[in-house]
């Protein structure tokens, strides 16, 4: 792999990097014909983000013939080399991406101003594919704005905020923070804003509802965003299914996947909807090595919190609430806290055990889609398990 | 000016008189050198030498020569004492260290000599404070033996491409490793920390480059700790001079502007961590 950055792009690819850096902690490196891929996964597996630069953003871009390569890296390391983007920008005239696969090698060379030249010798692991199967064309709710309105409103949450719901309506979209359940109200700060559809580039709603997920792992996006200027574009279902903000120009596609907290209301509705959605898993799972089996789901994006729930009979009573709730956005009723709650203990939980583990309990599950997957949102992907809670009662 | 009025009378009894209008064309200069606690002062005619060593492995000098003082008197060839440069820089400062224009606190350091303080009088706005700072005997200074008719390898770099190079300087790895040679890398400081190895890369007809002298291709590594204190002066600096000799000793010499635009020097001396093969 051969790879030559020049000029300005040099910081758009450090900047993307950088945000990817949000997510999680390694770095998935895979050139592809259709460019260079960066990805990131968060370790509970309920953010994934995806930096797909096309061969033109580079000035020369070779990759490797015959076998796909594909390797991951501590992201920590390969940020040093990006260290500081004011330098970047001053001082960098060219960056080089250099594959070495007998030494296990990846090579970024940066030719400064001055004569300088920083070679950075960074080793890697080979890792198997991560990608998250998503379809953003078949979402019901899309928008699209200038980033500067979504900095503009974020900047109104604590830094420490960990969740934002967003509710939609036919011309109107609130965000406000989502308040644990454990906290007292009367003890909380809520906040919620506003925004009109005519602030929006695009506004369309199909279906009126709300989703909530996480805001840190998203300004890692919005940073990147407001630095090239690019449009951002939302796109969301129902809540459990995952929210996708996206950026796009000729020669760059950045897209964030985040997992929203699921609907218990909404269950019975992705039950149907499971039924009709197409059949084969990806590629990775259709290899009859069952150590590959056990990567593939090692590397496969599960959606985060929204777990499933085991069925209790106390809860129904408050489905109805729940569905009333969601159409008033304002008012959330103690047993639609409480249902959330619950669901982000089971993410806790799940997110607890390493994935080896999990593999272990439910590789037989992978294949076929079960019954017990229904409980499951997805982010379009077929193979999934249920839940490690279920089982490991 | 209310400093030199007051000690009139007892000036016959000291035997260092030094003189500053502006104290921080003092502690500016030791700030590049407080990585221990204490340091070594040495007095001569020829101005003050203040000296900071680290296991016997690296020693930290800061020169003020006596042109840069108001006044500078000394009543001896030599005068040394040791001192907490800690306390001494809080004492400087003890005016808050305040960088607005035409407020400077003003100095007046005085030495009676063996067992007796420092006696510092440090005056700003008409308020004049009095410190006294216990003196200790001044511990024996390594030699490092670097004499300029030993060096192999010198450049004078401009200091503002170094800097970066050493902000970004992989702190994981144990040891800097630097390669001087009269052919390609010419100049070239590696790292070798978790992620991976870094070389930054420095040719000899770069424009930073303002003297290059290499006679043979040396590489030695040099223990990242001992080196990292070194980059308070280089960031005070605007040139800096790296020279190694035939064992591999390392000096670093910088050369600081002061508020005043005067020139002071600071210099490191450090000594390998091992052996490394010279091609």
């Amino acid at each position: 792999m051969d790879c030559v950055v020049t000029g300005g792009n040099v910081k758009v690819l450090a900047k993307a990097i950088h945000s990817l850096s949000r997510i999680g902690d390694e770095l998935y490196v895979e050139p592809q014909e259709d460019g260079l891929a960066l990805r990131s996964v968060n370790s509970s597996r309920s953010a994934y983000a995806c930096f797909l630069f096309a061969p033109l953003f580079f000035s020369r871009y070779t990759i490797p013939i015959g076998l796909a390569f594909r390797c991951k890296m501590a992201i920590k390391s390969v940020q040093a080399v990006f260290r500081s983007i004011a330098t970047l920008e001053k001082t960098v005239e060219k960056c080089h991406i250099e594959l070495d696969e007998q030494k296990n090698l990846l090579t970024f060379t940066l030719h400064c101003k001055h004569g300088l030249v920083k070679t950075h010798n960074l080793s890697f692991q080979d890792s198997e594919s991560l990608q998250a199967v998503f379809d953003k064309d078949s979402y019901s709710n899309v928008f699209r704005s200038h980033p500067r309105l979504l900095v503009d409103t974020v900047v109104h949450f604590p830094p420490s905020l960990e969740e934002v719901t967003v509710s939609v309506s036919d011309d109107r979209m609130w965000v406000k923070n989502h308040v644990e359940d454990e906290t007292d109200r009367s003890k909380a700060m809520l906040t919620e804003l506003c925004l009109a559809s005519d602030e929006f580039d695009h506004f369309s709603v199909q279906v009126q509802n709300s989703v909530t997920f996480c805001l840190k792992e998203l300004r890692g996006l919005l940073v990147f965003a407001e630095s090239t200027g690019l449009p951002i574009s939302m796109y969301f279902d129902e809540p459990g299914s995952p929210v996708v903000l996206s950026v796009t120009d000729s020669v760059l596609e950045g897209n964030f996947v985040l997992a929203t907290l699921s609907d218990d209301s909404n269950l019975r509705k992705n039950n149907t909807k499971r039924a009709c959605t197409p059949p084969p898993p990806p590629d990775d799972f259709m290899n009859d090595d069952m150590d590959s089996y056990l990567i593939a789901m090692d590397t496969s994006v599960m959606p985060g919190p929204s777990a499933s729930r085991p069925p209790s009979p106390p809860l129904t009573n408050s489905t109805s609430l729940k569905q009333t709730a969601a159409a008033n956005h304002r008012t959330r009723l103690p047993s639609e806290e409480e249902e959330e709650k619950e669901d982000e203990e089971e993410a806790v939980d799940s997110s607890g055990p390493p994935n080896k583990k999990f593999c272990s309990l439910f590789f037989g599950s992978v294949l076929p889609p079960s019954s017990e997957m229904t409980t499951q949102p997805l982010t379009g992907q077929e193979v999934l398990a249920s839940d490690s809670e279920d089982d490991v009662l | 000016m209310p400093l030199s009025t007051q000690s009139q009378g007892d000036a016959e009894q000291y035997v260092l008189v030094a003189s500053l209008d502006n104290a921080r064309n003092l502690s500016n200069i030791l700030k590049a050198i407080t990585f221990k606690d204490h340091a070594i002062f040495s007095a001569t005619p020829n101005g003050l030498k203040v000296t900071v060593e680290d296991s016997k492995c690296l020693q930290a000098n800061a020169f003020i020569q006596s042109e840069i003082f108001q006044e500078y008197t000394i009543k001896e060839d030599s005068v040394g004492f040791q001192v907490n440069l800690t306390v001494l820089l809080d004492c400087l400062n003890i005016f808050g260290g305040s960088t607005a224009p035409g407020v400077s606190t003003a100095l007046r350091m005085c030495y009676k000599g063996y067992g007796y303080p420092l006696t510092l009088f440090l005056e700003e706005g008409g308020v004049v404070t009095v410190c006294k700072i216990n003196t200790q005997e001044p511990e024996e200074l390594v030699d490092f033996e670097f004499c300029s008719t030993n060096v192999t390898n010198k450049v004078i770099l401009q200091s503002e491409s170094l800097k970066e190079a050493f902000s970004e300087l992989d702190m994981t790895s144990e040891v800097l490793q630097i390669t001087m040679s009269p052919s390609q890398p010419y100049f070239r400081l590696s790292t070798f920390g978790n992620s991976g190895n870094a070389h930054y890369d420095y040719p000899k007809d770069s424009d930073m480059m303002e003297l290059f002298k290499c006679t043979k291709t040396q590489t030695n590594r040099y223990k990242m700790s001992l080196l990292k204190p070194s980059t308070k002066a280089l960031a005070l600096s605007c040139k800096v001079s790296v020279r190694t000799d035939s064992r591999g000793f390392l000096s670093l010499q910088y050369l600081v502007r002061n508020d005043d635009g005067q020139i002071c020097f600071v210099e490191y001396y450090c000594c390998p961590d091992e052996e490394v093969a010279e091609d």
